[in-house]
């Protein structure tokens, strides 16, 4: 645990639960501050929380794996959210999706070995006027077809400084 | 500066008006989440720039309002009085316009929306020309108020209605209006709120509460967050009524963590309401206490329903529980809870300040009042509406959203969200209201109206409702957990070509089962996307059986690209825009593809200008 314990900057941790009060119910707002923070939810801090909230391991466990917006695998450095909500599914979102997945080789809900890209459908954006629509981190990109989100992968991996061909 | 009276509130709204009105216009930029992704805070930088280069900071008022609605058409820039309306603004028009219009008082009608491009025909924004058809009874103030500022509700009469409740009328009173009222639940069951919160009302408690389902989980429905990021106050508002009535002092909002402009807007609203004294202790000098804390969800669609979004309050997974345990016995934390969705509460304030009599003027005998609907699809102009309930589907469809472009023919809409319905066009006619969408065999859900046209196939549309309902299903009960699964794989399987001849019926057989022996709401609904596909669009369904087709050209097995020579004028732009190779040809030439090396993208079918790509 110690060990563990060493990789995350469990004070961090300690200082989201202060701040909701160390208050069982306020688990689910917890995750979410940790999550904002690592980007993923780092398995020390989630038996950390269960010490603090003097909860059993397993009702965390319970609350992380049953609300999608929970993610154990760290995201990339671009985490690409392509919209599958109902307006971008009638659009054509799905050949998006296909195209992403063969491009990055990974499927959605996962990142890229090199951690550069993760993929995640999510349900809807609020964007359905711009759909087929996908938001890398605030950045919106609509109207999309095949080739246009193809050239936006080659884009970020330009600013990235990366050429994986 | 805290408003103890209903006066010092009077006192203060005339004091604030009188400060905007130094000011000689307005100009609105619209940051909803349409108009913000397709960069409207860089017009915002632009114009804040423009005009403080110009001197103009002090006699123009710029603000950053809610959604104006025309998504399609963002970003939209809206300049008072006169009501010029500009679409598609571009930073770079800032200077422009500021000139022109600001300091001149020229329209440049270049950017006008089309229909608008006169002085005369510029009207209101809540007349005919921007908003055809619509009453804008709850949005009346996105796009006109800062959704940052209080003083800016309360300028356009905002905390009123909570003056009025808590000193001149009594809980029953505020009870007994919303009855009268006949105000449905917005969320999607409908059922009427002054019914609910007298339950909750006749119980003795020390402990009450009002929750507000912020949880607006249908893909394609964006009706809740552009009230919440657009004019926070007014479900503020609602529910402080809300908690007097029956008696509460404590009230939550559950928003999607995924909106955090709602949040955002929400929590520095709540703040800025505790610090004037609308709640917290003594509100406006009354005696009445009242407090409201915002949690946020975990994305979870089974959430909306009000047992499960209970339970995630309390910090557990959201499972839903058993009916005949009443939520407003007990609820939250055991405890008698009213629980009412956005746009519930955004209604209240306008029925107990102007009473039912005027609410009940709007919509239908059943259904009065007005709704919002996310437009959204393949339609000309997606956009947020308002209309009195009892409007036809086809005034939406083809008055309000322009109709289907490219010159298809508009097939369906599906209404009520995944677990709602999907109506042919032959019911276009229909009046939306909650029990016709309901004996259409959809459902009014929380207002997403998704519109298909002829390239949309309607089994995998069920499919892919079903498959979403798949991944949200709680798993607690039998029916929906497995039923849900079972109708993923016969859908897979009639989409892929391999269905049977039994399937349409065991489909149905599994249909009715999973409504009558479902737990909570999610699962009794979720067939109705199967189940409303099956009743009028069975003929596509066998098609896909006994024909091995999809005639709308969607499910991949069932069909094979090729080129239709006689249409084809060989402009090259098949081969061009072919990921493969596998469309090529001489220029000028009928153009042909290789049906091994296509991978049915659809991006040639999508670029022929000559309907040359047959599938």
């Amino acid at each position: 645990m110690a060990i563990l314990a060493n990789e995350i900057d469990i004070d961090l941790v300690d200082r989201i639960i202060d701040r909701s009060g160390s208050d069982p119910e306020a688990l689910i707002g917890i995750l979410q501050d940790i999550q904002t923070e690592w980007h993923y939810l780092p398995l020390p801090a989630l038996s950390h929380i269960a010490d603090r909230l003097g909860i059993p391991y397993n009702r965390v466990w319970a609350v992380v794996t049953f609300y999608e917006a929970f993610t154990l695998e760290p995201l990339g450095k671009y985490h690409i959210q392509i919209c599958t909500g109902t307006a971008c599914h009638v659009r054509g979102v799905a050949e998006i999706v296909r195209a992403l997945e063969d491009e990055l080789m990974i499927e959605t809900g996962h990142t890229t070995p090199d951690g550069e890209f993760s993929l995640e459908c999510a349900h809807c954006l609020g964007a359905c006027s711009m759909g087929p629509v996908i938001a890398v981190g605030d950045e919106f990109f609509g109207h999309l077809t095949r080739s246009k989100a193809l050239e936006i992968i080659e884009e970020l991996r330009k600013r990235s400084g990366v050429d994986l061909k | 500066m805290k408003i103890t009276s209903p006066a010092k509130l009077r006192d203060t709204r005339n004091d604030l008006s009188g400060r905007q009105a130094e000011f000689s216009l307005t100009v609105t930029v619209c940051g909803g989440t349409g108009c913000r992704s397709s960069k409207s805070l860089a017009v915002f930088n632009a114009f804040n720039k423009e005009l403080a280069k110009r001197g103009l900071s002090d006699s123009v008022r710029l603000i950053m309002s809610g959604c104006h609605g025309l998504c399609e058409k963002g970003p939209n820039v809206l300049i008072e009085p006169g009501s010029i309306y500009y679409c598609r603004v571009k930073p770079e028009w800032a200077n422009e316009i500021v000139e022109s219009t600001i300091q001149k008082g020229e329209l440049i009608e270049k950017y006008m929306l089309i229909g608008l491009k006169t002085k005369e025909s510029a009207g209101n924004q809540n007349g005919s020309q921007v908003h055809p058809y619509q009453v804008r009874e709850i949005l009346k103030n996105n796009g006109k108020i800062d959704p940052l500022d209080i003083g800016d509700y309360i300028t356009h009469g905002g905390y009123e209605s909570l003056s009025k409740a808590l000193f001149e009328l009594s809980p029953e009173n505020v009870i007994e209006e919303i009855k009268k009222s006949r105000l449905r639940g917005r969320g999607g069951g409908g059922f009427p709120t002054g019914r609910k919160w007298e339950s909750c009302r006749k119980i003795q408690a020390d402990s009450k509460w009002v929750i507000c389902n912020a949880d607006e989980g249908d893909p394609g429905a964006f009706m809740d967050r552009s009230v919440l990021e657009g004019n926070p106050h007014v479900v503020i508002e609602g529910m402080i009524i809300g908690a007097y009535a029956v008696g509460a002092h404590g009230g939550r909002v559950y928003v999607r963590n995924e909106y955090p402009l709602a949040v955002h807007n929400l929590t520095v609203a709540i703040e800025q309401a505790r610090k004037w004294g609308f709640i917290g202790e003594n509100i406006l000098g009354s005696g009445f206490n009242f407090d409201i804390r915002i949690n946020r969800g975990g994305g979870a669609f089974v959430c909306g329903e009000s047992t499960a979004l209970m339970a995630s309050l309390e910090g557990k997974p959201g499972e839903p529980r058993a009916k005949y345990i009443h939520t407003v016995e007990h609820g939250y934390r055991d405890e008698p809870t009213v629980l009412n969705n956005v746009e519930t509460w955004a209604n209240v304030p306008g029925i107990v300040l102007y009473g039912a009599d005027k609410f009940r003027e709007l919509g239908t005998e059943g259904s009065p009042g007005t709704k919002i609907f996310s437009l959204v699809g393949k339609i000309n102009n997606s956009r947020l509406v308002e209309i009195p309930m009892g409007t036809t589907l086809r005034r939406l469809v083809e008055d309000i959203g322009g109709g289907v472009p490219n010159k298809k023919k508009v097939k369906a809409v599906q209404t009520g969200g995944p677990s709602g319905g999907c109506l042919p066009e032959s019911l276009f006619d229909l009046q939306v209201d909650f029990d016709a969408l309901t004996e259409a065999g959809s459902m009014m859900g929380s207002g997403g109206i998704i519109v298909m046209d002829e390239d949309t196939c309607m089994v995998d549309v069920a499919h892919y409702f079903i498959k979403f309902l798949v991944s949200e299903s709680c798993g607690k009960c039998t029916p929906c957990r497995e039923g849900l699964k079972e109708m993923d794989r016969i859908l897979g399987k009639i989409t892929k070509g391999e269905g049977e001849s039994g399937d349409l019926n065991y489909l149905e057989e599994l249909g009715e089962w999973m409504k009558a022996g479902s737990l909570c709401a999610l699962g009794s609904s979720a067939p109705n996307p199967v189940l409303s596909t099956l009743n009028y669009f069975r003929d596509e369904y066998m098609m896909h059986i006994a024909d091995n087709k999809c005639p709308a050209g969607v499910c991949k097995n069932l069909i094979e690209y090729h080129v239709i020579e006689k249409n084809c004028t060989g402009c090259t732009l098949c081969a061009k825009v072919c990921p493969t190779g596998a469309a090529s040809g001489v220029t000028k030439q009928p153009h042909s593809i290789d049906t091994v090396l296509c991978i049915k993208c659809d991006e040639c079918y999508k670029a022929c200008k000559f309907e040359a790509i047959g599938k």
